[in-house]
């Protein structure tokens, strides 16, 4: 039967209030979502007012704030700061996004942050990305080749054929797509998302490779694939400016050519 | 996704591949998207029929019906598009019922109740024409 009460614990409930220093005059308040598994309790959003004149300008700096002078419980992931390594990924004003390219000027009034949305939450705001980073192994992401490499020289690409794989490269596999994709949601066991989706891709388009047909059948599933309806979430919330949706669409372009 | 409240020994990449794909899939996305453009100059072409003698008598409507080019249209528009609601709803189902057996169940029982709606309209059409409108 449906199940129309939420389990037991999971309440998101109203936490503890850090004010800003006393003398500071331009403050930012940051409502975060807070979880430990260590005790029996709910969820709570835990709030902290900073003073955004000793602050650097996007939301992770705010939050690295938080962390070092306010309280240091507070759990997340970075690393690069500078939207290469893909670790910070998280909802920041209701959009998936990267804590470390999201501005904090660009928030109108306090700035909510919870965990990705839709995955199990291993504390605060770090999510447990195990299944996403299978399925992205599941795929194969590497160059797949029966011809051998020539020797001392690497395996060579015209500028056109290079050219296919841009706008895919640039992906830092932050999982800002999957999990704002409702039909990830609902089927993220069987559908691939567009994080993963655009990674196939990736090794179709590469002219190098010479495993396009495995990669299509392996591809060619009505979860794995056709689980994608177009609704274009992933390319909406893609912090790196990437189109997942249009790589589902040339995926599915060539399984009717094929076909 | 790992499942917190029931832990399994199982590898995350041998859960994230399963049972491998299906090899399928292609056809129920072209088929679906055919039937749709097909349906658009079929609904049309009923559309402006029904309209022209909707104030008519159910005798006038029945010699419509019975006009060879009228009744192909209209066994042509209800055949497709019973077949795409029912790639319609297959979709519907896949997505929001995951319980493996309730959603085999549900997709047998709908595909069957979308074929007997198509034959039970394709007929009454043949019947009137048969009939000869009569």
């Amino acid at each position: 039967m449906a199940e129309f009460t939420l389990p037991k614990h999971s309440k998101v409930k109203k936490g503890k209030i850090h004010p800003a220093p006393k003398e500071a005059e331009n403050t930012k308040t940051f409502n975060i979502y807070r979880w430990s598994p260590d005790d029996d309790e709910n969820p709570r959003m835990d709030s902290y007012t900073i003073d955004l004149d000793d602050c650097g300008p996007m939301v992770l700096d705010a939050l690295i704030k938080i962390k070092g002078e306010q309280d240091q419980t507070v759990t997340f992931r970075r690393s690069c700061r500078e939207g290469i390594c893909g670790s910070c990924s998280m909802n920041i004003d209701g959009t998936n996004t990267l804590a470390c390219l999201k501005p904090i000027d660009e928030v109108k009034g306090d700035v909510t942050i919870t965990p990705l949305p839709h995955m199990p939450v291993i504390k605060d705001l770090v999510p447990d990305l195990s299944h996403a980073y299978a399925q992205l192994q599941s795929i194969e992401p590497w160059l797949k080749s029966d011809t051998p490499a020539p020797e001392n020289e690497e395996r060579r690409q015209s500028p056109s054929e290079r050219e296919e794989l841009d706008g895919m490269w640039e992906c830092v596999l932050c999982f800002s797509c999957s999990t704002a994709c409702p039909s990830y949601w609902w089927n993220g066991d069987k559908y691939l998302g567009p994080a993963v989706l655009l990674q196939a891709y990736r090794w179709i388009a590469d002219s190098r490779d010479e495993s396009t047909g495995e990669r299509l059948d392996a591809l060619e599933d009505p979860f794995r694939l056709y689980r994608c309806h177009t609704i274009m979430n992933c390319t909406k919330t893609c912090p790196k400016g990437l189109n997942p949706g249009k790589a589902i669409a040339k995926i599915k372009k060539m399984q009717l050519e094929r076909h | 996704m790992t499942d917190h409240s029931n832990p399994s020994m199982r590898s995350p990449l041998g859960r994230a591949k399963g049972l491998g794909s299906s090899r399928s899939g292609v056809s129920h996305w072209w088929m679906q998207r055919l039937t749709a453009m097909g349906m658009v100059p079929l609904v049309l072409y009923c559309l402006i029929g029904f309209l022209c003698f909707a104030d008519a008598s159910e005798a006038a409507a029945r010699a419509w019906i019975a006009q060879p080019f009228n009744s192909v249209a209209l066994i042509l528009l209800l055949g497709t598009g019973f077949y795409h609601a029912a790639l319609g709803l297959q979709v519907v189902i896949e997505d929001y019922i995951s319980s493996e057996s309730r959603r085999i169940l549900m997709l047998a029982f709908m595909k069957m109740l979308m074929t007997a709606f198509a034959a039970f309209s394709i007929y009454s059409v043949l019947l009137i024409t048969l009939t000869n409108g009569a």
